[in-house]
């Protein structure tokens, strides 16, 4: 299928949208409600688009190419439609972004930027600002909210949670829990994944001590399970401040509590770093290669005196497959017993 | 189980006992061509097809309707026609759609019976929240099976087995109505299985909407009938392959399914030989307002708005001067005097950038002012915006505030610039008919009357006289100084010597009014400009 995007034709694929056929051309068109991995909402309606023949401006992210379709995304026209609704969020918006923890990674001010929004052209009522503080691991501030919608989205088609809601109409939308009983009394399972997708300041990290630009991203897998969850480290001054999902496989940008929010063992100064072995009823630090060698020492005497089925091991949910087949090897080949078992069937 | 043969003898048992009531009531007149029309100068102009059993059937008894035809339509269809010719009747007659946008109802219907599905739905929408609307209220209230017959015949034509009416809470009497025919219509057989012994099964249920103007939407109609907050949905694919849980679905007005018997029973080209070539048949208007007769009209398409307001309506009230006329609602314009010669159909109304919306007709005289009634729509659509997408719900909450300012005396030169660039960008930009609609009002107002606009910025002056804050209280030198005005003042803010002209403190005055009631009527010095 042939379509024409800015005078340049293009052979796209049928049954995708126009936002996905500008993607694969490389053209970049703003965004602030979607999510690949969502259902399209065309909420924000900064990704319109204009195509000939229409009257109307189309939204890219819900309108499905067309053979010889003719779109413009950058008009005269759409410019200006998207430069008037930037400029009605910002005149509804407290424009902290000298002290806002999202500054530098936030769509919002990435945008004003771009489409050179310097300040609010509308002065009038603004949203109150209703702040949530009481999950232990984010914050939801109302004020910063700009209702995109994509955090109820992931809880409900992701996350499969459906913790949290639209409530009110109108200029008085806020994003709550039912009965507006505060996230702690909800169902949130403090996944973490709305954070994660917000795109501006509105549902923050509890107690960020970063700037953006501060930090470099480590990618890593995920040490609580078995799925092996890819992750960046938020790394400032070479410690873990943060973590944030990377959009891949397996998990698709989306992460559970431990692994969003449980780092902080890293840097604890209870965390173990070497091997203890057990001197004088007393754990006295030691080398790996000590370690192992007490451990094949230890092995053979008990085997020889007791046999192999003396011995029982049980894995860890943290390890992955591989890690419990050589668990399990270990366990047969070496040791010679079936005495060997995993966590997570008890 | 219902046959064609037991309609008949329904039919023939019933309506000498409806002619009787009749013309003991002496309430309507009976045609020979067996037509029942209301008596009464204001019904005999008007030609109703949605509105004709109205006020002369019992609507809580399923044999009066069946004795004016009804179910004949549906009884004729399933022995001898077959979908396709459904289809192409009704593309034939080329009913538009009623609630609003004037889709042709036979396309709407071919969409969804060309896609094939396990499940079809059927959905009526009486939402109806456009605020001064009672059309379909009438229908529901007074011929609720004229709808469900009309339901009916869509069913079988694009292979629905199951319809829903979206009927909203605050009409508890259409809701009563429509549960009692529903239960009497499956009493007799015409709804449920097998009906009139074809292999034609569909039944309808009622679903209550809880006053929410956008759920009159139809895909957020949907959502709410799917359980989930009515906000309108981003389409991807066309409700009518995928709507309600993914099915095929329809969604038409009550006025629209009242249509659908008719047009099936007297036939399309009867139905086109009334009202215009693009927009053929009737519409029902609730005329309202500053007008003589205020009431429900169902008029041929194409008439001129001066019959409607004159001729029917009677004009306007207290012999006051005509000013304009507002249609559509939220979602409409304003229509000054010199545009009342225009037809009433659906192009016509579009090309002078009001709309037919579903009827609504509010007519307006010297008295009001433009502006305000701008503000007034205005405050209705930032009340009911489901605030999913930005233009709608942060801009016509701007518009808004720029038009309280300027009724306050408050406007600033470049409001108006301000408010029609809003205007652009919510028409153009938002997600649903209620954002794209909703600068109607300011649009044709700021056309027609931006002198009074320019009156209120500018000169701080409301031309109508009706801005409150606006509005001056003056003492002219007709003044004989005999106090009268200055003891009735309940601030005390006008002063004077006995004899010598008195005067109004102009920051003090609270703008009620009572100095000029209280100057003696043979004096009049009091004015308000
Ligand atoms: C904000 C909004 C409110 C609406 N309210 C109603 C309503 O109350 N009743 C109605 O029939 N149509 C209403 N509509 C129009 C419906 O979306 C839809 O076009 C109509 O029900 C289709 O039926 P029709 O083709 O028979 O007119 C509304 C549309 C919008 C955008
Ligand atoms: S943390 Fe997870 S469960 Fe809680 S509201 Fe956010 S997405 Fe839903
Ligand atoms: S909290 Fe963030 S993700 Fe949720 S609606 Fe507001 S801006 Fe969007
Ligand atoms: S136009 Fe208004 S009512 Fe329609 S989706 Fe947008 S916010 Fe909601």
């Amino acid at each position: 299928m042939n379509i024409i995007i800015n005078g340049i034709q293009y052979e796209v694929e049928k049954g995708i949208t126009i936002l996905e056929a500008c993607r694969k051309a490389g053209i970049d068109i703003p965004t602030l409600c979607h999510d690949d991995r969502l259902e399209p909402s065309s909420s924000c309606r900064m990704c319109l688009v204009e195509i000939e023949g229409s009257k109307k401006l189309v939204t890219s992210c819900s309108t499905l190419v067309k053979e010889n379709m003719v779109v413009y995304t950058h008009s005269a026209r759409v410019m200006e439609a998207r430069k008037e609704v930037l400029d009605l969020l910002v005149s509804n918006h407290p424009m902290e972004c000298l002290t806002c923890a999202k500054s530098g990674k936030c769509k919002l001010q990435d945008y004003c930027y771009e489409y050179g929004i310097t300040e609010a052209s509308y002065k009038g009522a603004r949203r109150k600002p209703k702040i949530d503080t009481s999950n232990p691991f984010y914050d939801y501030d109302a004020s910063k909210c700009i209702l995109c919608g994509l955090c109820i989205r992931v809880c409900d088609e992701l996350q499969g949670t459906s913790a949290i809601g639209f409530e009110n109409r109108g200029f008085d939308v806020v994003v709550t829990t039912p009965f507006n009983e505060g996230l702690v009394n909800s169902k949130c399972v403090s996944c973490g994944n709305c954070v994660s997708v917000c795109p501006v300041g509105a549902l923050t990290p509890k107690k960020q001590t970063y700037r953006h630009w501060e930090t470099k991203k480590v990618r890593t897998t995920c040490s609580y399970c078995g799925v092996g969850c890819q992750m960046d480290l938020v790394v400032k001054e070479n410690r873990v401040v943060g973590v944030e999902p990377a959009n891949v496989v397996p998990n698709d940008g989306l992460l559970c509590v431990k692994g969003k929010f449980a780092y902080k063992f890293i840097n604890h100064p209870d965390r173990l770093k070497t091997p203890l072995i057990k001197r004088n009823g007393k754990f006295e630090e030691a080398s790996w290669d000590e370690a192992y060698r007490y451990i094949r020492r230890k092995v053979n005497e008990i085997k020889e005196e007791n046999g192999p089925d003396a011995f029982a091991g049980l894995t860890s949910a943290r390890c992955t497959n591989e890690e419990n087949y050589l668990f399990q090897k270990l366990f047969r080949a070496v040791i010679g017993t079936n005495n060997v078992d995993h966590c997570a069937r008890l | 189980m219902i046959t064609v043969e037991r309609l008949r003898e329904i039919k023939e048992k019933q309506r000498p006992i409806l002619e009787a009531r009749l013309k003991e009531k002496d309430i309507a007149t009976i045609n020979e061509d067996g037509s029942i029309v209301l008596k009464g100068e204001y019904y005999e102009r008007q030609v109703r097809i949605a509105l004709k059993n109205c006020g002369i059937i019992d609507p809580y008894n399923i044999e009066d309707y069946i004795a004016v035809d009804g179910y004949s339509a549906l009884a004729d269809i399933l022995m001898n026609k077959s979908r396709q010719e459904i289809i192409d009747d009704m593309k034939a007659s080329n009913l538009r759609g009623r609630g609003g946008a004037g889709f042709p109802t036979g396309r709407k219907w071919e969409e969804a019976f060309k896609y094939d599905a396990d499940q079809k739905y059927m959905i009526c929408n009486a939402d109806e929240g456009d605020p001064g609307a009672f059309m379909d209220r009438s229908i529901l209230e007074n011929d609720p099976h004229a709808v469900l017959e009309g339901m009916a015949i869509g069913g079988y034509a694009v292979g629905a087995s199951k319809g829903f009416i979206y009927v909203r809470a605050e009409y508890p009497l259409a809701v009563k109505t429509l549960r009692v025919a529903i239960e009497q219509a499956r009493e007799l057989g015409i709804l449920g299985n097998n009906i009139f012994g074809t292999d034609f099964s569909f039944d309808i249920e009622l679903r209550l909407g809880s006053g929410a103007f956008v759920c009159g939407e139809g895909t957020a109609l949907i959502e709410s009938i799917e359980g989930k907050r009515g906000m309108p949905r981003t389409k991807v694919f066309r409700t009518a392959h995928k709507g309600l849980w993914q099915k095929p679905t329809i969604i038409n007005n009550v006025e629209t399914y009242a249509n659908v018997p008719v047009i099936f029973q007297k036939g399309v080209d009867w139905f086109r030989s009334i009202g215009t070539e693009k927009s053929p048949g009737t519409k029902v208007f609730a005329l309202v307002g500053k007008v003589e007769n205020a009431g429900l009209v169902e008029v041929p398409m194409g008439m001129p708005l001066r019959e409607i307001v004159y001729d029917i309506g009677g004009g306007v009230q207290d012999g006051k001067k005509f000013k304009a006329v507002q249609t559509g609602g939220p979602s409409g314009g304003c229509i000054p005097a010199d545009l009342i010669d225009t037809p009433v159909d659906f192009e016509s109304l579009d090309k002078i950038g009001s709309i037919m919306g579903s009827g609504g007709m509010v007519v307006m005289d010297e008295e009001t002012c433009m502006v305000d009634i701008a503000r007034f729509f205005l405050d209705f659509t930032v009340e009911e915006s489901c605030g999913k997408c930005v233009p709608c719900r942060e801009g016509t909450k701007r518009m808004l505030e720029i038009l309280e300012n300027i009724v306050a005396g408050k406007g600033e030169e470049g409001d108006i610039e301000k408010l029609e660039r809003l205007s652009d960008t919510i028409s153009s930009a938002s997600l649903c008919g209620l954002g794209q609609t909703a600068a109607n009002p300011v649009v044709t107002t700021i056309k027609y009357f931006r002198d009074e606009y320019e009156a209120h910025i500018k000169e701080k002056k409301c031309p109508a006289g009706s801005c409150q804050a606006l509005v001056q209280y003056f003492i002219t030198e007709k003044c004989i100084g005999c106090g009268a005005c200055a003891r009735a003042c309940p601030v005390g803010c006008i002063s004077g010597d006995k004899k010598e002209r008195h005067v109004i403190d102009q920051d003090r005055c609270i703008k009620c009014g009572a100095c000029m009631e209280a100057c003696p009527p043979k004096v009049s010095a009091v004015v308000r400009r």
